[in-house]
């Protein structure tokens, strides 16, 4: 194929023009710092450049983000996971581990059956699904923020119930972290999943 | 001064060569280094980065905004394996990385990169001949980057390494061509016999085409700067430079998008860190070439305490950070234009070097005699 060149004009060809304006560009560039569109929070901050610096900045985390799966607490501190199981079972990397409290285990709040005697998550197993935060009855595990999960050793990364309860803290922050358009507060699992059901019913 | 450093340096006055020697290698390496790290950051800035800002003082959490990158850089070097490929001529290959450093090296040696430091004038080697050692030095430096394309024995390397050769024969004629008209002003001895009688002393038994000799032609005024009298031939030397040294918008040998890394290529570790301080140590000597021949070396039009040779060791001192301030200027630029502009293709290149360059230092030649025949 034959490539047709544009003719250039005496000046052009000089590439004086050309060089010069290389300088203003650079230039701009150079002394201006350009506000970037990806890092919302740099928005009002004028002398932004594209780079985020990493350990000190960080990504706004989106609601709805899917990080490291954590335990929660209701209002009253208590733990709220009855030791089903299910996410145990729905878990694909098999990532977590519930050791249940036999017949004769503590339980802290009232209305509970029973609390797990040992709840594991292995993070380096995890690969942040969120089936367990699906199939929860209770609405007691949730994905929250995190993703950066760091550690020494292996052994340091198979998180306990202690650990995960501690990161997860109230359900109301999980609830809001998973905020959904159109319903006021928290995600209300079972009062969507029953108006859903509802709503088939009507519909046949 | 004690007396027996004294004796023992009129004794053996190589000991006085050695130390300038020494001095410039502990200057020039540092200016290496650091090129690099400004190379990295004004790159990084252009092009809406932020750059190397972590490395600062190590085992601390200082960072001075990354200044301690060279030791991070020459450290990471040292440590990477050193791997020399199978299918490499071998001899060939150690060579090259060795011979295209030591020219960048070896042109400092002419270079006045000040006026006098005690009684030494600040010159490692005070040739009458220098510019024809430089020009003849500089020309080494293609054998380097020739070798180490011919030696890795595969195909990107090779290519870099043709066209390597080509690119610096047809810029080196042009270089050339271009300081004879500075020559041809600094050259003449009337204008000497005018100068004060410190610069008489210092320039002594020196020939015209020394390059002391080309400073004190430029320490009158500003005006007598050669670049403002020889643009032309400025322009000219100034973009031969860039192809010399193989800077941006000719790198063709090493042109990273089509070939890898041309002759490098097939180069890890120290040896490719010897071929990356050889690049930037050429640029500090075309930088100096430049300010040597077109910018007024050491002086600075400022009166006297910057135009004539120093008395005392502060001003012999204040002449040489004006000469390394000024190879700054012009590294910054070298850098500058790196991020500037891009590659041109290889007969845009070749047709700039033999169709433009080589017609227009000529005609300047011719123009400049004519000038020097009229004012006659």
């Amino acid at each position: 194929m034959k490539v047709k060149r544009a003719k250039l004009s005496w000046l052009e060809r000089l590439y004086i023009p050309s060089i010069l304006n290389g300088f203003k560009v650079t230039m701009r560039h150079f002394f201006s710092w350009k506000r970037s569109e990806v890092y919302a929070d740099k928005q009002s901050n004028f002398a932004a450049k594209t780079t985020m610096q990493y350990p000190e900045e960080k990504w706004p985390v989106p609601t709805g983000y899917r990080g490291a799966p954590y335990l929660v607490k209701d209002v009253d501190n208590s733990t709220k996971c009855v030791s089903c199981q299910l996410c145990e079972f729905v878990c694909p990397p098999k990532a977590i581990r519930i050791t249940p409290p036999g017949r004769d285990g503590d339980v802290d709040r009232e209305g509970a059956e029973k609390m797990p005697e040992a709840f594991d998550i292995n993070m380096l197993r995890c690969i942040y699904c969120g089936f367990c935060q699906e199939v929860c009855p209770e609405e007691a595990i949730f994905l929250l923020k995190d993703y950066v999960i760091t550690g020494e050793n292996r052994e340091e990364l198979i998180y306990d119930k202690e650990k995960l309860l501690s990161l997860g803290g109230l359900d109301q922050r999980a609830y809001n972290h998973h905020v959904q358009e159109g319903v006021d507060e928290g995600i209300k699992k079972w009062e969507k999943k029953t108006q859903d059901a509802k709503n088939q019913a009507e519909f046949h | 001064m004690p007396e027996f450093i004294t004796e023992l340096l009129t004794n053996h006055p190589w000991l006085i060569v050695a130390i300038k020697v020494l001095g410039v290698f502990a200057v020039v390496m540092p200016m290496v280094a650091y090129s690099v790290v400004a190379e990295r950051r004004i790159s990084a800035f252009i092009q809406d980065r932020v750059g190397p800002n972590r490395v600062g003082i190590p085992f601390t959490n200082i960072k001075l905004l990354g200044l301690g990158q060279p030791l991070a850089d020459g450290l990471k070097s040292f440590l990477k394996e050193d791997f020399t490929p199978g299918h490499v001529k071998r001899i060939y290959y150690w060579m090259a990385p060795a011979v295209s450093m030591t020219p960048s090296f070896i042109v400092f040696a002419v270079i006045p990169f000040g006026s006098m430091l005690g009684m030494q004038k600040m010159v490692i080697a005070d040739l009458n001949v220098g510019i024809l050692f430089t020009f003849g030095i500089v020309s080494l430096g293609v054998y380097g980057i020739v070798l180490a394309g011919y030696s890795a024995n595969s195909k990107y390397p090779f290519l870099g390494g043709i066209r390597s050769s080509a690119q610096m024969i047809s810029y080196e004629i042009a270089m050339g061509m271009s300081v004879v008209p500075v020559f041809m002003l600094a050259a003449d001895p009337a204008w000497r016999d005018g100068l004060t009688s410190d610069w008489k002393a210092y320039l002594e038994g020196t020939g015209l085409l020394n390059l002391s000799s080309v400073v004190a032609y430029q320490s009158d005024s500003l005006f007598s700067w050669l670049i403002f009298k020889q643009p032309i031939a400025f322009w000219i030397f100034l973009i031969s430079i860039f192809a010399e040294t193989n800077r941006l918008p000719f790198d063709l040998p090493e042109s990273e998008t089509e070939l890898v890394s041309g002759y490098n290529t097939e180069y890890s570790s120290m040896r490719f860190a010897l071929f990356f301080m050889g690049e930037y140590a050429a640029m500090i000597a075309g930088s100096a070439l430049m300010v040597v021949l077109f910018c007024g070396g050491w002086t600075l039009p400022f009166g006297e305490y910057f135009n004539t040779p120093a008395q005392g060791l502060v001003q012999g001192i204040i002449h040489i950070l004006v000469f390394i301030g000024k190879i700054a200027v012009f590294l910054g630029l070298m850098i500058w234009v790196r991020w500037m502009l891009p590659r041109f293709r290889y007969d845009q290149l070749m047709n700039i070097g033999w169709k433009r360059f080589l017609p227009v230092s000529l005609a300047n030649i011719i123009l400049t005699a004519i000038v020097l025949w009229a004012a006659a």
